[in-house]
C-alpha cells in the first residue's frame, strides 16, 4: 500500500468492477433457483457465544430507551433461522460481518459474507451447490471439485486418525511446525494447528476441496450423527489454500442448543472472555419448531481474492480499517 | 513490566522471548474459521542477528523488551572492554566484544556510532557506513599501475585488511564501506 495517498482506495478499479460483477452473478445465480434475499440486523442485543469469536460493540440508545449495548454480528445465522421457522422457505444474506481481534493477510475485521439456508436438503446436497455457486461466480463451469471427510483429510496429509489420535500424538505431528513446542494446547487447539499449519495451505490448489464430517467437539452448530461413531454433519470449503466456507445440516433441537451455548459460555470463562447475553429469541425460535434445513456461509472477500488473484484481503477491500 | 499482546504485534516491536531480546520481523495471524487463533510470527535475536519463527496463541501476551537506539562517541578501548559516551549526558557505558561485533574493525576513537540499548547497555554497535582509515602496512606495488586491477591486502589502523588497487600506498588515507568492508576511494588528508 505504500506510494497511496490516505485517501485513496487500496483496491484497484478493475478489483472494485469484479466485487460488482461477483456480487451481481451471485444474486442472479440466487434468483434462478428461486431462493430468497434477505436482511436481518447487523446490530442486536445478543453476541455470538462461539468462544473462537468476539464481537464488537457499539452502543444504542433512543426513543426513551435508556442507553444499551449493542453488539454487532459475527455472521447472521440466527436471525436467519427465525425466519426459517417463520417460513420464509429458501433464503440468502450478503452482508458485512464484524469479527473483533481478526487481522492478517486473509482477517479484516469487517467482512463481506454469503450466508444461505435450504429447508428440506441436506448438507451433502448443499455441498454441491455450494460448488455449482462458486463455479458461477468464477465463471469457471469445469472447476473440478474433490470432497474428503475430516478423517480420510489427516489420514492423507499427517497419517493420523483425528478422532482418535490422543494430544501428545498430535503435539508429536505438529513438531515440524517451528515454536510448535512451547505451546500449550489442548486436543481441539492442536488439530487446530495441524490443519492451518500443515495442511490448509496445500488444500484446494486449482480445485474446490471440501472436508466433511468434523469431530463433534469442532460441530459449533451442526448436527451430530451415530455413524456409529459420533460425527458432526459440518462441512468446510477450501480453495487455493484458503478457507473459504462453513456449512451445516443445522441443529434444530433446542435442548441440545441450549446445551452447546452453555458450554461455549463456560469455555469462554475459562479462557477469560466476557460472557455475554445469549439469544432467547432464537432458542425460542428453535422451541416452535425449525425445519430440517442445510445452511452455510462464504467469505465472498476471499472468493474475489481468488477471482482477481489476490494474495491479501487489503488488495480487495476499497478501505482496510487502517484507511477506514 | 510492560508487556505486549499478541493483537499488537507489528513488524519492529521488541520483545523478550527466553530471556532475550528479539525484534519482530513479520507476524502473521492464521486462524481457523471456527477454531484457535495463532500468531505466526518471525523474529530475529537482537544478540546473534539470527531470524527463527515463533507461533503463538492468539490473545497470549509477551514482555517487551526494553531495547532502545541511541547515538554514543566512542571513546577508548582497554583491552578487554570499548568504551563510549553518550554527548549529552557524559554517561560512560562499555561494550564487550559480542556487542562490538564486527564494529572492532572500522571504530576508531571520537567516531560517532548507532548503538542498541538493552536494559541500558550496550548490546549491539553499528559503525558508520563510510570510515575513513589509514594504511598502516601494504606491499609498495608494482610502479606505474594505476589502473587499480587486482589489488593487494592493506592493514588499516584498526587492525582490519582490505583489499586495496595497487597504486594505494603504506600511510594513505581510503574511505571504507563497513557495511561490505570493501575499498571505495583514496581519501584526502586531514
Amino acid at each position: 500500500m505504500c506510494g497511496l495517498a490516505p485517501w485513496q482506495p487500496s483496491a484497484g478499479p478493475a478489483v472494485l468492477r469484479a466485487r460488482a460483477c461477483l456480487l451481481g452473478r451471485i444474486r442472479g445465480f440466487f434468483a434462478d433457483l428461486g431462493v430468497m434475499e434477505v436482511e436481518t440486523p447487523i446490530a442486536s442485543r445478543a453476541a455470538t457465544s462461539d468462544p473462537a469469536l468476539d464481537s464488537l460493540r457499539t452502543s444504542w440508545s433512543g426513543a426513551g430507551a435508556r442507553p444499551q449495548t449493542l453488539y454487532l454480528h459475527t455472521s447472521p445465522e440466527l436471525p436467519m433461522k427465525r425466519l426459517l421457522v417463520a417460513g420464509s422457505g429458501p433464503i440468502f444474506q450478503i452482508c458485512k460481518v464484524f469479527r473483533d481481534g481478526e487481522r492478517g493477510a486473509l482477517h479484516h475485521p469487517e467482512f463481506s459474507l454469503l450466508e444461505w439456508y435450504r429447508p428440506g436438503l441436506g448438507y451433502r446436497v448443499l455441498m454441491t451447490e455450494v460448488a455449482n455457486l462458486v463455479r458461477h461466480a468464477l465463471e469457471q463451469p469445469e472447476l473440478p471439485v474433490r470432497y474428503l471427510s475430516y478423517r480420510e483429510l489427516f489420514q492423507t496429509h499427517l497419517g493420523l486418525d483425528p478422532m482418535r489420535a490422543d494430544g501428545e500424538a498430535l503435539r508429536q505431528a505438529a513438531a515440524a511446525i517451528p515454536g510448535s513446542r512451547e505451546l500449550e494446547l489442548d486436543r481441539d487447539g492442536w488439530l487446530d494447528l495441524l490443519l492451518t499449519r500443515r495442511i490448509e495451505p496445500k488444500l484446494g490448489r486449482g480445485r474446490l476441496t471440501f472436508v466433511y464430517d468434523y469431530p463433534p467437539s469442532r460441530a459449533a452448530l451442526a448436527r451430530i450423527r451415530w455413524d456409529p461413531e459420533p460425527v458432526a454433519e459440518r462441512f468446510e470449503l477450501y480453495l487455493e489454500g484458503m478457507e473459504l466456507a462453513n456449512g451445516f445440516q443445522e441443529l434444530t433441537d433446542p435442548a441440545e442448543q441450549r446445551r452447546r451455548f452453555d458450554a461455549d459460555l463456560r469455555k469462554r470463562s475459562a479462557r477469560g472472555l466476557d460472557r455475554f447475553p445469549w439469544d432467547e429469541a432464537f432458542l425460542a425460535a428453535l422451541e416452535a419448531g425449525m425445519p430440517e434445513t442445510a445452511g452455510v456461509a462464504l467469505g465472498l472477500d476471499r472468493l474475489l481474492m481468488v477471482a482477481t488473484g489476490s494474495t491479501r484481503i487489503d488488495q480487495v477491500l476499497a478501505f482496510p480499517v487502517e484507511r477506514a | 513490566m510492560a508487556s505486549y499482546s499478541t493483537n499488537e504485534f507489528r513488524g519492529g516491536l521488541k520483545i523478550m522471548l527466553d530471556g532475550d531480546p528479539y525484534v519482530i520481523v513479520e507476524n502473521e495471524f492464521v486462524k481457523p474459521g471456527k477454531g484457535q487463533a495463532f500468531n505466526r510470527v518471525r523474529v530475529r535475536s537482537l544478540k546473534t542477528g539470527r531470524v527463527v519463527e515463533k507461533t503463538f496463541k492468539s490473545g497470549e501476551s509477551v514482555e517487551a523488551a526494553d531495547v532502545h537506539e541511541t547515538r554514543l562517541q566512542y571513546l577508548y578501548n582497554d583491552g578487554e572492554m570499548w568504551y563510549f559516551m553518550d554527548p549529552e549526558s557524559y554517561e560512560q557505558l562499555s561494550a564487550d566484544a559480542a556487542a562490538m561485533g564486527e564494529a572492532v574493525n572500522w571504530i576508531k576513537e571520537q567516531d560517532m556510532c548507532d548503538v542498541t540499548l538493552w536494559n541500558g547497555s550496550p548490546l549491539s554497535i553499528e559503525p558508520p557506513n563510510f570510515v575513513v582509515l589509514e594504511i598502516t602496512e601494504t606491499d609498495p606495488g608494482l610502479k606505474g599501475d594505476t589502473s587499480g586491477g587486482g589489488g593487494k591486502p592493506a592493514t588499516l589502523e584498526t587492525g582490519a585488511v582490505v583489499r586495496v588497487p595497487l597504486f594505494v600506498q603504506t600511510g594513505e588515507l581510503i574511505k571504507v564501506d563497513t557495511r561490505s568492508g570493501e575499498y571505495v576511494a583514496r581519501a584526502r588528508e586531514g
